[in-house]
């Protein structure tokens, strides 16, 4: 090659073998992680899917209780804790949304830039940090010992709060970035008010994405098992009332029965409904993907 | 008012005689639109007017604004803000509340909450301390961040540097899946499918390096924090690599463009532009990691062995063991008197102060890289 780079002095020289054998090594192992971080989510859902899918095919499965079913007999279903499930992240949401994207609105349409953004945005992500355990024992702390409630599913709502409100806020945080200031000043210059422009410009422009957030903010806090250990009582009947002391949830469902042996009909039901809340859970992960996919607003 | 919701400037119109010598209006806005007008209109800038405007306009001739009620741009403005100090607010409380709760018991406390291994807390006499507690966390934590970090670099890399878009985003998709399994299904699948499948991995490792206490043979290896810290490294990929990604995706194109031009190899404008520019953001990614996996509860209440009182302390990554988390979670119906409760609370209370500082240090980081 050293000969022809005399007359075409541009000519292409391949790299040393040693720098080429490194390169391939670079290679290799970023594919090897890459598999790595793939083979558990297959090997997880495959597992739970092989060992619960068989009880999800019934209908008793989604319309009945595990009232008077031991774990010895079939039979019963996830109903009371697909519902618990469900109430306990809708009541969470009901007071985490608006709190969420209110606090995102005062982070970018007002705060900007402000010291008292910053120190609300470094609070947001100490409390995304806060493990959900801590959360669970604030709120016991809150409602049980010093207001000397009970507990209840309400309390779980409650702690939960605290961890769906930084995934809503960043969320929307970060699709009101994305909202063009022209937008803003087109309304401004109409003369519209700034809280209506946030209202009716703002907040609908960044829709897509704030529904994203609250999905996956739904998704985490449904998958969420320590609040419910420390605030509820795990009910095998159908209970929906939010603030009596027992209501079924899908992981206290697994939680009270995995430590049965594995020839027992009531482990299966532990699988099943493993399989039903990661189900539920991805669901809602697809969905809010999708939506994000197909909402207007998109990164530069 | 009949504008009452605007804090746009509200522009007084010049009358005709004003307009046409701008120097005779009382107006001291100078509107551009009206003073080029050749016949100027009184024009409605907003909402059509109403007969009550006109003549509030004419009472207020020679002022610059009309006076604007601001009521609902006030109070959604308060709104906002006071849901961001709330959110202050509701850190600081967790902090205060679990202390002032702890406090009793940890006066009453007999041993030394830092340096005990003891946790007796039922009876008249408290006798607990968290060293125990403080080594399984921490302990399963490290080595979960040590396992994780390399690989999620690795995939970071992976998905910004060498796959196409077409490939990586549905690779991003899975890592977010994986994100979203909920703990108790990991838990589960560690105790019944993982644990049983790195057996043969522990104890060979125990064969071969058992003669060092922090390898030496202690519990069945299904329940050993060996297991908890695989679980947990499996965890928390999803959010170092999420982080690491978006750091990786942002390395300036000259920087690359610079490293190629110079004849570099894929792995040495990694090496060279792609790593330099990200290295804060991965520290602080897996700070983030650390402190998922610090607080991480019910997985690790599922596998991990729980001692019996009073066994040994082991080092041993192969021991069982109880974190913070998992202690509490795994006595959480037992909390009937206020000095019990306490006591739980305080443990409550150092892994708080933990997960703040290590996720303080984590933002610390990231600023400080995003500003350099």
């Amino acid at each position: 090659m050293s000969a022809s780079t005399a007359d075409t002095p541009l000519a292409f020289r391949r790299p040393s073998g040693v720098r080429t054998i490194k390169n391939s090594l670079a290679t290799i192992f970023v594919t090897v992680a890459t598999l790595i971080t793939i083979i558990p989510l297959a090997w997880v859902l495959t597992t739970v899917i092989i060992k619960g899918y068989r009880l999800l095919l019934s209908s008793t499965w989604w319309l009945e209780s595990q009232r008077g079913i031991t774990p010895r007999r079939e039979g019963g279903g996830a109903y009371h804790a697909i519902v618990g499930t469900v109430e306990m992240a809708l009541i969470c949401a009901a007071i985490a949304v608006p709190l969420g994207v209110l606090g995102a609105i005062f982070l970018i349409e007002y705060g900007r830039g402000t010291k008292i953004a910053r120190g609300v945005s470094f609070m947001v992500d100490i409390l995304s940090g806060i493990p959900s355990i801590v959360a669970a024992l604030f709120i016991y702390a809150l409602f049980i010992t010093i207001f000397g409630l009970g507990r209840s599913a309400i309390a779980v709502s409650c702690a939960l709060v605290l961890l769906m409100l930084p995934v809503v806020l960043r969320s929307t945080e970060e699709m009101l970035k994305l909202v063009p200031d022209s937008l803003r000043e087109a309304s401004y210059a109409l003369g519209v008010s700034k809280w209506k422009t946030i209202v009716k410009v703002v907040v609908p422009t960044a829709f897509g994405g704030i529904v994203t957030g609250v999905m996956l903010g739904l998704a985490r806090v449904m998958g969420e098992t320590a609040p419910l250990l420390i605030l509820v009582s795990y009910a095998v009947g159908i209970n929906f009332s939010p603030t009596t002391d027992t209501m079924g949830a899908l992981p206290t469902m697994i939680n009270a029965g995995r430590d049965q042996p594995p020839q027992m009909p009531g482990y299966e039901r532990v699988w099943a409904a493993a399989l039903t809340l990661i189900m539920i859970v991805m669901l809602l992960n697809v969905l809010a993907r999708l939506i994000a996919r197909f909402t207007t607003l998109k990164e530069k | 008012m009949a504008v009452t919701d605007t804090d746009a400037t509200e522009r007084v119109e010049p009358e005709p005689l004003a307009a046409q010598d701008p120097s005779l209006s009382p107006v001291v806005d100078h509107g551009a639109v009206t003073t080029h007008s050749p016949v100027p209109k009184v024009v409605a800038h907003r909402a059509p007017e109403t007969p009550a405007d006109h003549v509030e306009r004419e009472a207020a001739r020679g002022v610059k604004l009309a006076k604007i009620s601001r009521t609902g741009d006030r109070i959604f403005r308060s709104l906002a803000t006071t849901s961001g100090l709330l959110i202050v607010l509701l850190v600081l409380f967790v902090g205060i509340f679990l202390l002032a709760l702890a406090l009793p018991s940890l006066q009453a406390d007999q041993d030394s909450f830092l340096t005990s291994r003891n946790w007796t807390v039922s009876g008249n006499e408290l006798r607990f301390g968290i060293a125990g507690l403080f080594w399984t966390t921490v302990l399963s934590a490290v080595l979960a961040m040590a396992m994780a970090v390399p690989v999620a670099v690795g995939v970071a890399l992976c998905m910004t540097q060498y796959l196409h878009k077409r490939v990586s985003g549905p690779v991003s998709f899975v890592v977010d899946l994986l994100a979203a399994v909920p703990s108790i299904i990991f838990g589960l699948w560690g105790l019944t499918v993982l644990g049983p499948f790195l057996a043969p991995a522990a104890a060979w490792l125990i064969s071969k390096l058992g003669w060092i206490p922090f390898f030496e043979r202690n519990v069945d290896p299904k329940g050993s924090v060996f297991v908890a810290s695989v679980v947990l490294a499996i965890m928390i990929l999803p959010i170092v690599i999420a982080i690491s990604r978006d750091v990786f995706a942002q390395t300036p194109r000259d920087h690359i463009e610079a490293a190629l031009a110079l004849g570099a190899t894929r792995w040495e404008v990694i090496r060279t532009a792609v790593l330099p520019h990200g290295r804060s953001g991965v520290i602080s990614a897996s700070m983030l990691g650390l402190g998922r996996a610090l607080g991480e509860t019910i997985a690790v209440m599922i596998i991990l062995t729980t001692p019996s009182a009073g066994s040994p302390f082991s080092p041993s990554i192969f021991a069982g063991g109880e974190t913070f988390a998992s202690k509490i979670a795994n006595n959480a119906a037992e909390f009937d008197s206020p000095s019990k409760t306490g006591a739980y609370i305080a443990a409550g209370l150092v892994l708080f102060v933990v997960t703040f500082a290590v996720n303080a240090i984590a933002r610390i980081i990231a600023e400080r890289g995003v500003e350099s």
